[in-house]
């Protein structure tokens, strides 16, 4: 589903190395994590899958499509088909809840009734259904990011990205978050968590792959789980 | 959005029965789009009408949320489209004016000696019909003259005073409409000709002038009016570039979740579709309401010319001209805004 070749990503501005020479393959339906140290690039990988950066070498393929390659019309075909979450939600203010996880079906063009019902799915699926006509700063940071989830979700996109999801979460309410995650595998979902919380990693068991200043140092494979 | 039904309070049966729905859904999607087929389920000209009427909502809500910005910027472009339609008006009631005297200006008038009785003037009246390039001859007895100056004045009083009538006998000649203004001055000139005629007037010059100056007004007009489109351009360009400055985080959100630059662009150029239209109304109900307020006198000044005169207003097929003309320079207003704006907006 996901192909990287030898991929860097050099940030001109800062004159940084994002991301050097990373080669990996995520075969469809599995859950990843992407773990690694603060500035180890992460994000930097994550963001190169919906051409949020583009590379500066090497090729990344999604779903058949180089990505580097994609004409600019058609980038946002490729962003609709995969979700993404982050770290600060990135929510409309001004919006419901409801407006919010709409947007994507608003964009797609689903007629109202079927969106209405689709964010309905999308938000009991998270366990938000309740807070529907609220704004989002009136939730807590968790709420947030499973709006945010459901948001990333309700068009049913093939992939599934997430950065540190859990990055301000108590851990009880984390291993929660990772659970959602976790059930959009069982729907054929390719999922891709950035993540630091190395005691969670370990203890869920999926495939973890380790960044180091930009480096992919660890590719480690799924615990088999009784 | 629209329907808010109490669903929060569902029974948990129920919810477990959506949740195993919605997975099914999400699997039978998600086979789908691995097929290739997009998430939309509209296609074609539906999905052109759903997605135009998108953006008209969205609009209307921008608009609904910063109503004192988008009444400003409607009034200004309906004052700035009002002026030339105003201006345009005047020239166009003036020249109506015009045209009416123009039709009886090709008169000549040829006034004969005082001493010349009704008798001669009848003769002169029939030779003159004769001639080439002559529509019409009306003699005016020295009485009938006096008649018509009495009504038109109240110099009663003083023409009471003179024992004698001090009009001499005039021949009004009307030339053919077809002739030129040379060809008229030549006409009247060899009808002055005649020892009979002891003076000529023809009121042909001030008719002349009066076009210089009516096509001077219309060139003014057209620089006036290209000016004021420009500024119609430049300030709902502004105003949309403000909308695009304050929307900044929304627009980032929605290209970071797939939103194309159609998507993106559409609302705005309803908004400035809106603002021309409005603008454009608000123009027109200026035009009627300055017309409404010089009725009056503009019916008195043309009572003391004996005639009648209603100022004419634009009327529906130029009021629709003028709305057509408004969307469009609020449509392009917004696109220059749009163009330089939208696209610099990348997501992080
Ligand atoms: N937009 C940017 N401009 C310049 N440098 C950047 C930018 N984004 C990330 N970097 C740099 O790239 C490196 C990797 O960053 P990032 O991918 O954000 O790491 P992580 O998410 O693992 O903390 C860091 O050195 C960071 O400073
Ligand atoms: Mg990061």
């Amino acid at each position: 589903m996901i192909q990287f070749d030898r991929v860097s990503k050099r940030y001109p501005r800062a004159g940084q190395d994002g991301l050097r020479g990373v080669s990996l393959e995520i075969p469809q339906g599995e859950l990843v994590f992407v773990t690694g140290h603060s500035g180890a690039g992460k994000s930097t990988l994550l963001r190169l899958i919906p051409r949020l950066e583009r590379p500066s070498g090497g090729r990344v393929v999604v779903a058949g499509v180089d990505v580097g390659q994609l004409p600019r019309r058609r980038i946002p075909l490729l962003r609709q088909r995969v979700g993404v979450t982050f770290q600060d939600h990135r929510l409309l203010a001004d919006r419901s809840v409801f407006a919010n996880v709409a947007l994507p079906l608003e964009i797609t063009g689903v007629p109202r009734r079927e969106a209405a019902r689709r964010v309905r799915a999308a938000l009991d699926k998270v366990g938000l259904l309740h807070k529907e006509s609220s704004r989002p700063e009136a939730l807590s940071g968790g709420e947030q990011q499973r709006v945010g989830i459901a948001r990333a979700v309700v068009n049913r996109p093939p992939v599934l990205l997430a950065d540190e999801p859990t990055g301000n979460l108590d851990p009880g309410l984390s291993e929660e978050i990772m659970q959602l995650f976790s059930s959009f595998v069982s729907i054929g979902t390719t999922v891709l968590i950035a993540s630091h919380d190395l005691e969670l990693i370990e203890r869920l068991g999926h495939r973890t792959l380790t960044l180091r200043q930009g480096e992919l140092v660890g590719d480690r494979p799924p615990r088999e789980v009784a | 959005m629209a329907r808010r039904p109490e669903r929060g309070a569902t029974p948990r049966r129920r919810q477990t029965r959506a949740e195993a729905r919605a997975q099914r859904k999400a699997l039978r999607a998600s086979r789908r789009s691995e097929a290739g087929a997009g998430a939309s389920l509209l296609a074609g000209p539906l999905l052109y009408l759903f997605r135009h009427r998108q953006a008209l909502t969205a609009a209307l809500q921008r608009a609904r949320g910063a109503p004192l910005h988008s009444v400003l910027t409607s009034a200004v472009v309906g004052i700035a489209l009002a002026l030339p339609a105003a201006f345009a008006l005047t020239l166009d009631n003036a020249e109506r004016v015009a045209g009416d005297w123009q039709d009886g200006a090709a008169q000549i008038s040829l006034f004969l000696d005082r001493d010349a009785g009704p008798q001669t003037l009848r003769e002169q009246a029939e030779a003159a019909a004769e001639r080439a390039g002559v529509a019409g001859v009306e003699p005016v007895t020295p009485d009938a003259a006096l008649e018509e100056f009495r009504a038109g004045t109240d110099f009663d009083a003083a023409l009471e005073l003179l024992d004698e009538t001090p009009l001499p006998p005039v021949l009004v000649v009307t030339a053919d409409r077809g002739l030129d203004p040379g060809a008229v001055a030549e006409l009247a000139e060899s009808l002055a000709d005649d020892p009979a005629v002891v003076r000529m007037r023809l009121d042909q010059e001030w008719v002349e002038r009066l076009h210089a100056i009516m096509t001077l007004a219309e060139r003014a007009l057209w620089s006036i009016g290209v000016l004021l489109a420009l500024a119609v351009i430049l300030v709902i360009g502004n105003t949309i570039r403000l909308t695009i400055e304050s929307r900044r985080h929304e627009i980032e959100i929605v290209k970071l979740i797939g939103g194309g630059n159609g998507f993106v662009r559409r609302p705005f150029l309803y908004e400035g579709l809106g603002y021309g239209l409005t603008g454009g109304l608000l123009a027109w109900m200026l035009t009627e309401l300055g017309r409404w307020s010089l009725a009056g006198p503009a019916h008195r000044l043309a009572a003391t010319y004996g005639t009648e005169f209603t100022l004419s207003g634009l009327g529906p097929t130029n009021g629709l001209l003028l709305l057509l003309g408004g969307a469009v320079l609020g449509v392009l207003g917004a696109w220059t805004a749009v163009a330089r704006h939208l696209s610099a907006i990348e997501p992080r």
